[in-house]
């Protein structure tokens, strides 16, 4: 587990509420990660294609077929629910649509307590859900998530995002 | 006063607030995020709290001055607002901003007009609070001192 505790990851906050993306991020820093913060589903979708667009341009005799993570440079996306025009679920959707990322672990916050949206999102590839306003108890949560998608590249199976899920479903039954 | 008779008042004065419910545990925890690289977060973020309400609270007088009340615009503004107070602690306008909601999805315009009333209120009465308490920091901390952290067991 060395090397993996020890690399910076790098979290993709989304949030169209000022005071909460500030929350987030100092949340997430204080727990080393490197953040950016934007405030809609589609300027995330923009950041991840953007960043993506980048590497092909810096490398453009690799044909390589380097994993997805690797290439945008995003190791986890934690978006609000209720956003205008995009919310957190039709985000998480087209990340999960998307081939180039849909590895990355996704995770919904939500001021609302709505079992039916919670499993909605869950059902849909959400690691975790967090009811706002959020704790750092949550944040803690969040490195598992993290170094399984490490391991993942490298190619080992992991079951804790199985297990994860499970237990969420369990505790709403 | 000296500075450790400060920090006793600011003590007081802050679990007073947590007493009567103006402040909840959200409070404590954006105390948690303030350090020394990050020394003004507290009042940052709720310097941006006040700035957030004054525009939401302008706006809900407004929608709600309308001929046709628009509650769907109504119930959103209270929506932002719920969040943002809940994000920083500020407990009775969160609440107030709840049973605002409820009226919203009933339509039922004179209740939700008493209901904002409800909701500036709560809100002065916590703004004129955190200021005061920012003050007693301010003083604390010309007079060389530090702000206590707080304990509270609930």
């Amino acid at each position: 587990m060395g090397l993996a505790a020890e690399a910076q990851f790098h979290v993709l906050a989304v949030d169209d509420s000022l005071i909460d993306r500030i929350l987030i991020e100092r949340l997430l820093k204080t727990s080393s990660f490197h953040v950016t913060a934007v405030d809609s589903g589609s300027k995330a979708l923009k950041f991840l294609g953007l960043v993506e667009e980048e590497q092909r341009n810096e490398e453009p005799s690799f044909v390589s077929q380097k994993s997805h993570n690797q290439d945008i440079d995003v190791n986890l996306i934690i978006t609000d629910y209720c956003m205008p025009e995009m919310t957190g679920y039709d985000l998480l959707r087209k990340i999960k649509e998307s081939k180039s990322l849909k590895d990355i672990p996704v995770v919904i916050m939500s001021s609302e307590n709505v079992p039916s949206r919670i499993n909605r999102c869950l059902e849909e590839g959400a690691e975790e859900f967090f009811l706002k306003p959020v704790q750092q108890s949550d944040v803690n949560k969040l490195r598992p998530h993290l170094l399984k998608s490490k391991v993942k590249e490298v190619g080992e199976e992991d079951q804790v995002i199985n297990l994860s899920r499970n237990d969420i479903k369990e505790i709403l039954a | 006063m000296d500075v450790g008779q400060m920090q006793r008042q600011w003590l007081d004065y802050t679990r007073s607030l947590f007493i009567e419910g103006f402040l909840d545990n959200q409070f404590l925890q954006l105390q948690q995020l303030q350090d020394e690289n990050n020394p003004e977060f507290v009042v940052e973020v709720v310097s941006l709290f006040f700035e957030d309400s004054e525009r939401i609270l302008k706006d809900l007088t407004f929608a709600l001055d309308q001929q046709g009340v628009d509650f769907k615009k109504v119930d959103a503004h209270v929506h932002q607002l719920k969040g943002s107070s809940s994000s920083v602690g500020a407990q009775r306008v969160k609440n107030a901003c709840i049973a605002f909601r409820n009226f919203c999805e009933e339509q039922n315009v004179e209740a939700c007009l008493r209901c904002l009333q409800q909701v500036k209120q709560e809100y002065c009465l916590v703004k004129n609070k955190l200021e005061t308490l920012f003050r007693l920091e301010q003083q604390i901390v010309a007079a060389g001192g530090s702000i206590p952290m707080m304990e509270l067991s609930f």
